[in-house]
């Protein structure tokens, strides 16, 4: 057997109190195509970034062609004949093809001449071998998103890298397109490198891969030849875990319908064709891939990016939803998946961002009413049990899950019917997020209607009634919030679609 | 007090020179040059409140000086055609929330970052004023100086109404939802828009206002001297933006309060003529303004909040 490319031993990496990576050992053999799959969060990305020295691992030793490195940096792993593939493409946008090529791969010394006529014939040599006729010249803004990713591997190609990781890099081409990719990578693996193949596509996995390793919560859970696996023992793999969280409960019956979605779509950011109907005091889960169009929807919904087809209506009657503020007009709230840029906002006092968006029912003469303010940002303080040294602190001063917290009271404070809530327990620890779990129920229970997005799959079996499934800005299963983890992951990842 | 240690950084070390001069040169506490110095900043201290509002909500405005000059001038006219004060001032602030508006509407209308859209407009109206007076000076009738009173009681009269006006803004960026807006864009212009506020509205609203501002304090200015200097106003833009700058305000935007700015300014004008009662060379000033217009600067770049990005404007 040859020695390996790459070994990585008992990786361990913490974020605050998140451990993303525990205990993973991985290997990549010369000529060989390893796949990497596992759910959202299993720690894919993290892995890719302590192999490109993007980020030093807490733990565990990197070795590289059997030297080990102490500690291992973006320019190094450079040196060693890393490269990396991104999902997007992180090029010059106002360079050319070639320039972006030569700064890639050129880089002797400041004074070195440059010699534009061999820098935009390697890049023509270049663009061949990866089976594209981009134009050296082009300025790289005007490629498409795949002719960007092109280049990228290019790139890669033309670095005579041992080691090509590639991140979801089908994610945006066209089936010509990945049929070239796939040339390039079979020839990558000829001429005797390493890749590293990280991919939610398992007919890609199976059309490509020598070897899998599959990543669940940070812990590599199985690492085995292609051929062992069939794709529904691989979803298996990815999902098996225990479902410690409580159970939905049943105790509510739905009431009326509240919103109702009519072959809704939104060209410019991809959301098609959606129908659903969303009851009072139900929880509707979105599952889906990260990209699938879940946030999409609920920006659509929002007025942030209106729809332009379909028709949405509220409590039976039509609406048209240009912009936020008719929206929240309309009772309907979001809160939004980004808590720091879109969410709370860190400088002002915690009052502040829970009388946000109640402005005018607050203050309806414009005079600021500093102690209906106080009270009711004391009122959500206890409703949500929200830790803060007193409502004047700044929001910053409060820990992520308490953040969210002030986030949903500003939303609440807004008296909706419909609540859209964005991975509402992304980075908050345990104990916050069990809270706001019991929020949620409590809120669906007094009658909210909710919906659901959610990259966490037992917590969307846990608060669910209902769970749409979401696949490339479609809503391809519509299932019993009591059902098969297996058969929703099956559904993302875009295997056959069942229905309630 | 930690909320307030910017401003209170200002008011100290405002108090250490007065301090000072009381000490080592009590001749600056004469009454005539003191009054005769806060008259003439007086207009300076309006455009502050205004440019004050306008950086909080993270844009800045350089063409505050031409639009001075511009309201300069038509107030001029309006006064030596004998227009009562009464509509002098109105038709004053009226041209500055005209001209404001064209900044407002460029900026929070089309998106274009706002010192590039004010730099043209600083340019346009001041060469438009030039071509159109030729350098001429609007001479005033005489009764028109000092609002028909004595110099003392209209320089008194001059720097009470600028006070008044500073107290006013205070008062309402406390006590109005409008001020809260202003500060919850300039933080995070994006969660305003999602929380329902009009960020876009809010904007345009700092600019108008700002222009208004600029033309009362344009005929404050008028009332002061017999004649109006078509080229007043020059380096405003500057002397306000420092005055905001060194009086607490982040430059990023969301942060800092009207009467921070004000003492920003108070701190600024002292400089000249403390330094003739303490016998420097007043070549000086500038090179001090500058450095403290520095301190100011690295006194807010202790690497709080670095994830903010400040040249989000440009």
């Amino acid at each position: 057997m040859p020695a390996p490319l790459l070994r990585l031993t008992k990786i361990e990496k913490s974020f605050g109190a998140v451990q993303a990576l525990k205990s993973v050992s991985f290997e990549l053999l010369p000529g060989e195509v390893h796949a990497l799959v596992g759910e959202n969060g299993a720690g894919k990305s993290t892995l890719v970034k302590v192999i490109t020295g993007a980020q030093h691992p807490d733990a565990g030793t990197i070795e590289m062609g059997s030297r080990p490195i102490e500690r291992l940096t973006t320019s190094r792993a450079r040196q060693l004949g890393v490269a990396c593939v991104y999902q997007h493409p992180a090029l010059f946008p106002d360079l050319t093809v070639a320039e972006n090529i030569g700064l890639r791969l050129g880089s002797a010394s400041v004074f070195q001449r440059v010699h534009w006529a061999q820098q935009a014939e390697r890049a023509r040599r270049l663009l061949e071998r990866v089976g594209t006729t981009i134009s050296p010249e082009a300025p790289v803004r005007e490629l498409s998103m795949p002719h960007q990713q092109l280049v990228e591997i290019a790139c890669a190609v033309g670095a005579d890298a041992r080691v090509v990781i590639m991140d979801e890099p089908t994610a945006s081409l066209t089936q010509r397109e990945q049929h070239l990719l796939f040339a390039v990578v079979r020839d990558l693996r000829q001429a005797g490198a390493g890749i590293v193949y990280v991919s939610h596509r398992l007919e890609e996995v199976f059309a490509l891969a020598d070897r899998v390793t599959v990543l669940r919560d940070g812990e590599s859970v199985r690492t085995c030849p292609a051929g062992e696996l069939t794709e529904s023992s691989l979803i298996r793999l990815m999902v098996g875990r225990e479902l410690s969280l409580a159970q939905p409960d049943d105790q509510t019956t739905p009431g009326e319908v509240v919103l109702s979605l009519e072959h809704v779509g939104c060209s410019f950011s991809g959301v098609e064709d959606i129908s659903l109907e969303l009851h009072a005091g139900e929880i509707l889960g979105l599952a889906g891939l990260v990209g699938a169009g879940r946030t999409e929807l609920a920006r659509t919904l929002f007025g942030i990016s209106p729809a332009d087809s379909g028709q949405i209506r509220l409590a039976g009657k039509n609406v048209t939803i240009p912009s936020p503020q008719v929206a929240v007009e309309n009772g309907i709230a979001y809160v939004p998946e980004d808590r720091t840029r879109h969410g709370v906002v860190s400088d002002l006092p915690i009052e502040q961002n829970i009388s946000m968006a109640v402005h005018r029912r607050l203050f309806p003469k414009g005079w600021l009413r500093t102690k209906a303010e106080h009270k009711l940002a004391e009122e959500y303080l206890r409703a949500l049990d929200i830790k803060a040294p007193g409502v004047d602190a700044p929001a910053a001063t409060l820990s992520g899950g308490n953040q969210q917290k002030v986030s949903v009271a500003r939303w609440l404070a807004t008296k909706p019917k419909v609540l859209i809530l964005d991975e509402p327990t992304q980075g908050v620890d345990v104990g916050a997020k069990s809270e706001l779990h019991k929020i949620i129920r409590e809120l669906a229970r007094q009658g909210l209607a909710v919906l659901l997005i959610s990259s966490d799959l037992p917590e969307l079996l846990a608060l669910s009634h209902r769970i749409g499934v979401m696949r490339a800005g479609r809503l391809v299963a519509l299932i019993h919030g009591k059902s098969d983890p297996h058969v929703i992951m099956a559904a993302a990842f875009g295997q056959t679609a069942p229905s309630v | 007090m930690k909320a307030y240690s910017r401003e209170l950084t200002v008011a100290a070390a405002l108090g250490f020179l007065l301090l000072g001069l009381a000490i080592f040169a009590p001749s600056f506490y004469q009454p005539t040059p003191l009054l005769s110095l806060s008259a003439r900043e007086a207009p300076a201290l309006m455009v502050t409140c205004g440019m004050a509002l306008v950086i909080i909500a993270r844009q800045i405005d350089i063409s505050v000086g031409s639009q001075f000059a511009v309201c300069s001038v038509c107030a001029g006219l309006l006064i030596a055609a004998h227009w009562p004060l009464a509509l002098v001032l109105p038709a004053a602030v009226a041209i500055g929330v005209l001209l404001g508006s064209v900044n407002g509407v460029l900026v929070a209308g089309l998106g274009l970052p706002s010192i590039v859209v004010t730099l043209a407009t600083m340019v346009t109206w001041r060469e438009a004023l030039r071509w159109q007076r030729q350098g001429q000076f609007v001479n005033l009738p005489s009764g028109a100086q000092w609002f028909g009173l004595s110099q003392t009681h209209g320089q008194i009269a001059i720097a009470l109404v600028a006070l008044a006006m500073l107290a006013a803004l205070a008062l309402a960026a406390k006590h109005l939802a409008a001020a809260r807006f202003i500060y919850a864009v300039g933080t995070n212009f994006e969660a305003a828009r999602l929380a329902g506020l009009r960020p876009q509205l809010v904007t345009f609203g700092v600019f108008a206002f700002l222009g208004g501002l600029t033309g009362a304090a344009a005929v404050l200015n008028a009332l002061q001297s017999p004649q109006v200097d078509p080229k007043s106003g020059t380096g405003l833009e500057l002397k306000t933006i420092a005055a905001v700058v060194v009086g607490g305000v982040a430059i990023s935007g969301g942060r800092g309060r009207l009467w921070g700015a004000a003492l920003g300014l108070v701190l600024l004008a002292c400089i000249n003529p403390a330094l003739t009662h303490l016998h420097v060379e007043p070549y000086w000033e500038k090179a001090i303004q500058g450095a403290i217009i520095l301190l100011a600067v690295m006194d807010r770049a202790d690497g709080k909040n670095p994830s903010k990005n400040p040249d989000r404007r440009v």
